[in-house]
């Protein structure tokens, strides 16, 4: 008996081994490093090793002393990788202006075999401590630079939190109308969805069928061929512009596409099928003469509605508002294309840093602040409605 | 008509319209000889497929997403399958918490994903790869797979395969003759998902894939970026037509395997 029992759970460990590693080495693994990335800084370390073991013992205030010049010269004849030379000056630079003329007049001088061992022939900014200063803080390999300014903060030359300069950053902006957004996204789905929820309950046969549908056909349907349809329904020659134009409704075409308007009319569309299903799985559990016993007792339609009916379904409306708006501040593609520039949403921040700089430690930072929101929403969420309950959507 | 039910009837008509509007509008700009995208249609041509099939970049791209979506179906379907077959076995702390692992590649923003998988490929040369964009889709295919085959398995009266074995079957032999047919419904369903999402996926592609592995989805984010042409209608008519067989097969899949089932 003890041994079938164990073979079984060998087996069941064997089925299940090569899903669990890959789930750990592609999913897992990429979320750990970009969450190491986040709060890494090695850019000046890298290029600097020598120059670290001897900063490690100044005083931070004292000129600097002979070795540490000695060994920055060595590390920079050692550096041949020119894009990591790139980004430490970068990183340099944006600690301690003036860093950038500074290191190019220093590197070329470093070429010449007569240079050294002492910076002061090279330039005099070497004997001030302030240009030292900014290296030592930079060869710190943990930082929280990159999550601070994810939220428009920056360490002063102190070291205490500050807000970063009006006009350096915009991701509080931007984090504010992805929020935003999402909720008006997730307002305009529950105003449409919840009736429309009720709607599909309250029908039977045919009528049910074709309500239905109507939800699950949007939802199989490729979220591109969506946001295309509805270029061709929004934008200045459009369906709706024309209907309304040879109407009279209107004399000039309206803006409907690459603004806010277009952005929630098509997101409101993508993402109104997960504010239905969740609402319509609850409300199909409530027996049917709840509503018809409390008119009978004289309630009126709507207080019966306000005392039976809303309480009852709540639980599905919230799961649906949350499922909406966790989906809706991820979102990239459709604000991408049916948006203006002033229409993007975070995640078109973080496609910039990733893709356009290959600024990986911003990129990482603000992933990490949206990964964060997402799985707090999540974790409400699952709570809610239960285990598998996303299952449920499909 | 009393206001009481006339009410509902407008606003469940609008709704609808609503919901179904913008995928019937795009279907027959995919057959419009304009060179823009928009109504009226002067007359209608198969131009656009001719385009589809005839230009080297929207070649190159249906290529890329059959060689990807089969790929990532395969993979997916392997890996979900066989561990949604270990999950049936509850082991305390471990198979609860596994289920929920496996489900939350579908919660995790598809930017955070490209950001991390960037990364990571970067330091193991999987960037501008077939392999690597495989790999990322069955990420997100498998939470689908899953879920569509453990529903079939919960679905399937397990006194079948007690029946099986008591008769003398192996593990193996009723796995094989019991439990897959029963579980095939599920698997196919999950398969025909994890295509779908492949065919479908753009925001991974961005970030992970070199102009080598640019897919339909991809080429069509592009084209409405740039240049919007009905090419796009025409490559939505496949997408949309595509759909529909697939579930179609599905569904006659299914008939088929309830019908020798029951």
């Amino acid at each position: 008996m003890m041994a079938r029992l164990w073979n079984r759970r060998t087996r069941a460990f064997l089925l299940v081994m090569p899903m669990a590693l890959f789930i750990a080495v592609f999913f897992v693994w990429p979320l750990v490093i970009m969450v190491k990335q986040s709060v890494s800084d090695t850019a000046v370390l890298q290029i600097l090793p020598r120059t670290a073991d001897e900063v490690a013992g100044w005083d931070r205030a004292s000129p600097p002393s002979e070795a540490m010049q000695a060994a920055l010269i060595a590390d920079l004849r050692a550096a041949t990788d020119e894009k990591a030379v790139g980004d430490m000056v970068r990183r340099l630079n944006s600690a301690q202006s003036g860093f950038r003329t500074l290191m190019s007049k220093t590197i070329s001088a470093v070429a010449k075999p007569e240079t050294g061992p002492l910076l002061a022939p090279v330039d005099k900014r070497w004997m001030q401590p302030p240009y030292w200063i900014a290296i030592a803080d930079a060869l710190e390999p943990r930082t929280d630079r990159y999550l601070l300014a994810a939220v428009d903060l920056e360490r002063d030359a102190t070291g205490d939190i500050t807000q970063m300069p009006e006009g350096s950053s915009a991701n509080r902006l931007i984090f504010g109308r992805t929020f935003w957004i999402a909720g008006l996204v997730t307002l305009f789905c529950v105003l449409i969805g919840y009736p429309y929820a009720l709607l599909i309950a309250a029908s039977t046969g045919t009528t049910r069928a074709i309500l239905l549908a109507a939800v699950l056909l949007p939802l199989w349907t490729s979220l591109l061929v969506r946001t295309a349809a509805w270029f061709i329904l929004l934008q200045e020659q459009g369906l709706i512009n024309g209907f309304l134009l040879s109407t009279g409704v209107i004399a000039s075409p309206l803006a409907l596409i690459f603004n806010r308007t277009g952005v929630v009319i098509a997101m409101t569309h993508v993402l109104l099928p997960l504010m239905v299903l969740p609402i319509y799985s609850v409300l199909v559990t409530i027996p049917t003469n709840l509503m018809p016993a409390a008119t009978s007792l004289g309630a009126h339609p709507l207080r019966a509605f306000v005392h039976v009916m809303l309480p009852l379904s709540l639980r599905g409306v919230v799961s649906g508002m949350l499922l909406v708006f966790m989906t809706a501040v991820g979102y990239y593609i459709t604000p991408a294309l049916v948006g203006g520039a002033g229409d993007q949403m975070i995640s078109a921040i973080i496609a910039f840093y990733s893709t356009q700089t290959a600024n990986w430690s911003m990129a990482s930072a603000l992933g990490m602040v949206l990964l964060a929101i997402t799985l707090v929403l999540y974790v409400v969420y699952a709570q809610l409605s239960g285990r598998n309950s996303i299952g449920g959507r499909m | 008509m009393r206001p009481g039910k006339l009410i509902p009837a407008v606003f469940g008509l609008l709704a609808v319209s609503f919901l179904l509007l913008p995928l019937l509008v795009i279907l027959p700009l995919a057959f419009t000889s304009s060179l823009f995208l928009i109504y009226p249609i002067p007359s209608f041509s198969l131009r656009w497929f001719d385009v589809l099939v005839t230009n080297p970049v929207w070649r190159a791209a249906i290529v890329n997403s059959l060689i990807i979506g089969i790929g990532t179906t395969i993979l997916s379907t392997v890996l979900g399958g066989l561990a949604s077959l270990g999950l049936r076995e509850k082991l305390r702390f471990v198979s609860a918490p596994l289920s929920t692992l496996f489900l939350l590649p579908m919660v995790v923003p598809a930017v955070v994903l490209g950001v991390g998988l960037q990364i990571l490929y970067a330091r193991f040369g999987l960037s501008s790869t077939y392999l690597g964009m495989i790999i990322a889709h069955t990420v997100i295919a498998i939470p689908l797979v899953m879920v569509s085959v453990t529903n079939s398995l919960q679905g399937m009266d397990s006194r079948l395969e007690l029946a099986a074995a008591s008769l003398g079957a192996g593990p193996a032999a009723t796995l094989l003759h019991v439990t897959l047919p029963l579980a095939m419904p599920g698997i196919l369903t999950g398969a025909v998902l994890a295509f779908a999402v492949s065919l479908d996926e753009v925001v991974l592609n961005i970030f992970l894939a070199g102009p080598g592995q640019r897919t339909i989805a991809r080429q069509m984010f592009a084209e409405l970026r740039d240049n919007i042409s009905p090419a796009i209608a025409a490559a939505a008519f496949l997408f949309i037509a595509g759909t529909i067989v697939l579930m179609a097969l599905v569904l006659l899949m299914r008939r088929r395997v309830g019908g020798t089932a029951s």
